[in-house]
């Protein structure tokens, strides 16, 4: 019953079977119309009573709890639109006791919560000292667990954190580089099956100040319409020319790489300098995954280059975690650039970017970062170390492969209940971040506040992070969620599922419960 | 009786002929071939293939030579302290931005140790994401009290702080100001952010004036853009590149007679100028409140790892939903959090910690003036020095290679310092080559003064 699921969408192209080990199941259902009227109405009305207290605040007839200028300053040019900040203002202020939310403990399968109230609408907030305490953890990126504090785990960190202290003083080209840096550059180079590796302190600044360290002028990026924003970032600050392909789509990727070499830099026809391809492991918002073999086909074909960016997939996806690459089966010579942060399944934080011997040494030398910017915290190096270790199994003991098995597990049946609870659900099959599709403004709030009644921690997106009729709450699986865990979440879901009727999907279970009935002895979990 | 005339009067004959010849025509121009203009010079197919076989695309990297003086750098084993062992030798170090000396500091571990055991190492998501821990907040707090300003805000990494900072307030078509001689991270937030950018010579308040009053008499001309055009002048309070303050009561009185905005980069004076370390605006007694934003990184006095940016609410909240390295980066890990909270209580409760430092600095100053060939660039009281040659060799090459002699003499005799480094095609302003010599309240008075007659003797030995 679980290939009547199976809706490979039409904007994604017709994808190249014969490249592909194993099924690849994406899901991208579109809802019914009727749910995008109402979400644009939702919207207008949100917008036609910001229009009303704007109203009322400029005339006076409500306060104006926003911070102000300064008198002195008040002839100077304003800093901000007021328009700019409209949405702000009106429509995310509302809601926005949903973010933010200070925690008190560790992000593992569990924390406690800091109670927060609000007097004034959600202008001001005060602590009331309470916490809400085991509250089930279904927003962190946890995907391996390794977010813990027990004491065995967390030995060589404190003995480490004693001995170099907590910070570097120094950029890693002048006295910064520490012997634990070389360390852990090694373990990471090997842990990827690359000749070497090298790794920065902050992940969302690996990739801005390495791209532009890679392409300039005169080269052509060719990113995909989902990119992080410091994909983004780092693709504009190179000066190279960008052009976006549709989403995974590879027809799309096709046409702009033969555009792009027959015809050449605009204006000028001349030869690009050399074309590189942007895309990310698993996209976070989405929950897809990248379909590396085509795109490895087409850029040996085409001669272009691959950055990889694994921010989400290494360690949560593969046989043995090693990311998007063991998953499909590939070798890691395929991509060119390897880039991944530390702060998802690692439970750290930080960058690295691995490749070629060239590649590296090229970035050590010419990296922004290299020069400018702080090295990594030698305690965060051994929480990374100790991590890669267990993962690879060098600590003696089974654990790292137990963790990658429970999450894929954990994965699969979270995401089987939801298709079958009836709700759209976008995203590869063996991606552990879920999105759950809300569509309406009004049920984010709802959403969010009433799962955190039942004890339950999740998180929403909104506009402007992804398409405006397109809001959704977002579940990152956990390899430590226990099954009672991710059972309550999903009886939770149900009854709110009901509640705010959410289970837009036309091809669930509820929806032709008789086909369901015979074969649910069929399906062994 | 008025008979309407039912007969078609008949049109005359080349009326008739005329039509249909129009008629036929038409029906020609209908079914005949569209002529596109691309169509005749698009490619064919083949053509298209052979371009495609033919294209060569350069190599990922350039290849990096061997001797490179970025690949052979230094290792340090063990913490980067006061006694620092690089490439196996134990020297005293002068590299190290660890001006207050809280890097081995036990008090600032045992804080970092407390907070490991409860929250572990990483926070797991950015900070909309539950990556929000109470030890943030508590730091956010502390830094806005101890900067006497209402709010702070922190960023998980030094660099991404003032370079996510600007763009936030700065788009396309404001106009900033800036020095020349400004740190490679803000270059960066400059250009992420799109606007024109006006530099003027360094410290020259003569030059910033009249980029000023040039700027006026383009509003004059536009009114109704300048009205609103942002502009703002971003300033360092202690240069890293050449060592020096910034005349920030004069910069002050501009800010009001042309309405523009200070962007304040803190990173050196923090927790060094001041009676309390608070910075610059302490050391000239100007109230805080008239620099619109003060961004500092946590990296070299609270020896930890991050930044942050203080002012008034009405600014910094601003960044919270704007901010690209807060937005969409993971927090800062609560262990370093809990560590910088600690510096602050060290700093807080020894204000007498920073006169001492700038004794240091003011003693090895006047010790290194007169070296043969090395010229000192900086203030008196600034900790991070710089050593440049008295004359040039030539080419920035050569004059790299000599300074690493210098540099290599001192090490093996005990004494670790580094050349300032730069990358050379992206600096707007590169500085010449230099030694980069930082004090820190650790070291001790015999220390310092045979650093200096050691620099004295590798100056002799390899210049002359």
């Amino acid at each position: 019953m679980y290939c009547l699921l199976q809706v490979l969408l039409q904007k994604n192209g017709v994808s190249n079977g014969t490249l592909y080990k194993k099924t690849f199941i994406e899901h991208f259902e579109q809802a019914p119309m009727y749910v995008a009227v109402f979400t644009f109405v939702g919207f207008a009305v949100g917008t036609i009573f910001g229009y009303l207290r704007d109203f009322m605040r400029a005339w006076g007839l409500e306060k104006r709890n926003i911070a102000a200028e300064r008198e002195q300053q008040k002839d100077f040019v304003p800093l901000y639109q007021d328009f700019e900040n409209f949405y702000t203002r009106n429509l995310y202020l509302r809601i926005r006791d949903n973010w933010n939310r200070p925690i008190c403990s560790v992000p593992g399968p569990q924390f406690d919560l800091m109670e927060r109230v609000t007097d004034d609408y959600n202008w001001t907030f005060r602590f009331t000292g309470r916490t809400i305490k085991n509250v089930i953890n279904m927003g962190s990126y946890n995907y391996l667990g390794f977010a813990e504090t027990d004491v065995n785990a967390l030995k060589t960190v404190t003995i480490e954190l004693e001995k170099y202290g907590t910070g570097v003083c120094s950029t890693r080209q002048e006295m910064g580089t520490l012997d634990k840096h070389v360390e852990l550059e090694k373990l990471v180079a090997t842990f990827l099956g690359v000749e070497d590796a090298m790794v920065f302190g902050m992940g969302f600044a690996t990739n801005s100040m390495n791209i532009p360290a890679l392409v300039g002028k005169g080269c052509l990026i060719l990113s995909d319409e989902l990119n992080h924003t410091s994909l983004v970032l780092g693709a504009r600050l190179s000066g190279a020319t960008i052009r976006i392909f549709k989403h995974n789509n590879m027809q799309s990727l096709e046409k702009l790489l033969r555009d792009a070499i027959v015809y050449g830099q605009p204006r000028t026809h001349r030869a690009w300098r050399k074309i590189i391809i942007l895309v990310e492991g698993i996209y976070s918002m989405e929950g897809s995954i990248v379909r590396l073999p085509e795109i490895v086909s087409l850029k040996n074909k085409y001669k272009a280059y691959l950055y990889l960016d694994e921010a989400h997939s290494i360690g949560a996806v593969g046989a043995t975690g090693r990311g998007v690459v063991e998953y499909f089966g590939m070798s890691p010579d395929d991509v060119d650039v390897l880039m991944g942060t530390f702060t998802k399944s690692f439970g750290a934080a930080g960058g690295y970017i691995a490749g070629k011997k060239g590649l590296v040494d090229f970035l050590r030398t010419h990296s922004h970062s290299a020069v400018y910017a702080t090295s990594m915290c030698p305690a965060v190096a051994e929480q990374i170390i100790r991590a890669m270790k267990c993962l690879m199994g060098l600590d003696g003991t089974t654990q790292g492969l137990q963790r990658v098995r429970q999450l894929e597990k954990n994965t699969r049946y979270f995401r089987r209940k939801l298709h079958e609870m009836g709700f759209i659900i976008y995203g590869n099959d063996d991606s552990p971040v879920v999105p759950l599709l809300l569509y309406m403004p009004g049920k984010i709030g709802a959403f969010a506040r009433r799962m955190l009644e039942k004890n339950i921690g999740v998180v929403v997106v909104g506009f402007p992070a992804t398409p405006i009729t397109e809001s959704r709450a977002r579940f990152c699986v956990s390899a430590a969620h226990t099954r009672e865990m991710l059972d309550t979440v999903l009886n939770a879901l149900d009854e709110l599922g009901d509640f705010l009727h959410l289970k837009y999907s036309r091809y669930s279970k509820s929806s032709h419960p008789e086909l369901y009935e015979e074969s649910r002895l069929e399906l062994e979990d | 009786k008025r008979v309407r005339d039912t007969r078609t009067k008949l049109a005359p004959a080349y009326h008739l002929i005329l039509e249909g010849i129009l008629i036929l025509w038409i029906i020609r121009l209908l079914f005949s071939k569209t002529y596109k203009l691309q169509e005749r010079s698009d490619l064919t197919l083949k053509e298209k293939e052979e371009l495609i076989e033919e294209w060569q695309p350069e190599p990922l990297v350039p290849p990096v030579p061997k001797d490179h003086p970025a690949l052979n750098y230094n290792i340090v084993s063990g913490p980067p302290t006061h006694i620092i062992t690089v490439n196996g030798k134990e020297c005293i170090n002068f590299a190290s931005f660890n001006f207050l000396g809280l890097l081995n500091n036990e008090k600032v571990k045992s804080a970092a140790q407390a907070s490991l055991k409860k929250y572990g190492v990483g926070t797991c998501g950015p900070r909309g994401f539950y990556g929000t821990f109470d030890v943030h907040l508590e730091l956010e707090e502390r830094l806005a009290k101890f900067m006497r300003t209402e709010e702070a805000i922190i960023y998980s990494y030094g660099f991404a702080t003032i370079a996510s900072a600007i763009p936030a307030y700065s788009k396309r078509g404001d106009i900033v100001f800036v020095d020349e001689a400004a740190c490679f991270a803000i270059q960066k937030g400059l250009q992420a952010s799109r606007s024109n950018i006006k530099l003027f010579k360094h410290n020259d308040m003569a030059d910033l004036e009249r980029l000023l009053k040039e700027q006026e008499t383009e509003d004059q001309k536009n009114p109704r853009k300048a009205r609103v055009t942002r502009r703002f002048i971003v300033v360092e309070g202690l240069y890293m590149n050449t060592g020096d303050i910034c005349p920030l009561p004069e910069l002050i009185k501009l800010k009001y007679k042309y309405k523009v905005r200070i962007f304040l980069e803190e990173s050196l004076s923090f927790g060094v100028l001041g009676e309390h370390g608070r910075g610059i605006t302490e050391h000239f007694g100007i109230n805080i409140d008239d620099i619109d934003l003060i961004s500092a990184n946590m990296e070299n006095s609270l020896a930890s790892i991050g930044g942050f940016c203080c002012g008034r609410s009405f600014i910094i909240d601003h960044q919270r939903l704007s901010g690209q390295g807060y937005c969409f980066s993971a927090s800062l890990p609560p262990l370093l959090a809990a560590a910088a909270i600690e510096a602050l209580n060290i700093m807080e409760d020894s204000p007498d910690i920073f006169q001492t430092l700038r004794a240091k600095c003011e003693r090895i100053h006047k010790a290194l003036q007169g070296i043969s060939g090395l010229k000192v660039v900086g203030e008196s009281f600034s900790p991070a020095l710089h050593l440049q040659l008295e004359e040039s060799c030539g080419s920035r090459e050569n004059d790299v290679k000599l300074l690493k002699r210098v540099v290599d003499y001192c090490m093996n005799s005990g004494i670790a310092l580094t050349q300032a480094r730069y990358l050379e095609k992206e600096e707007k302003c590169l500085p010449p080559p230099s030694i980069r010599v930082v004090i820190t309240v650790e070291q001790t008075e015999q220390e310092l003064d045979k650093a200096a007659s050691l620099l004295k003797e590798a100056a002799q030995s390899v210049l002359n």
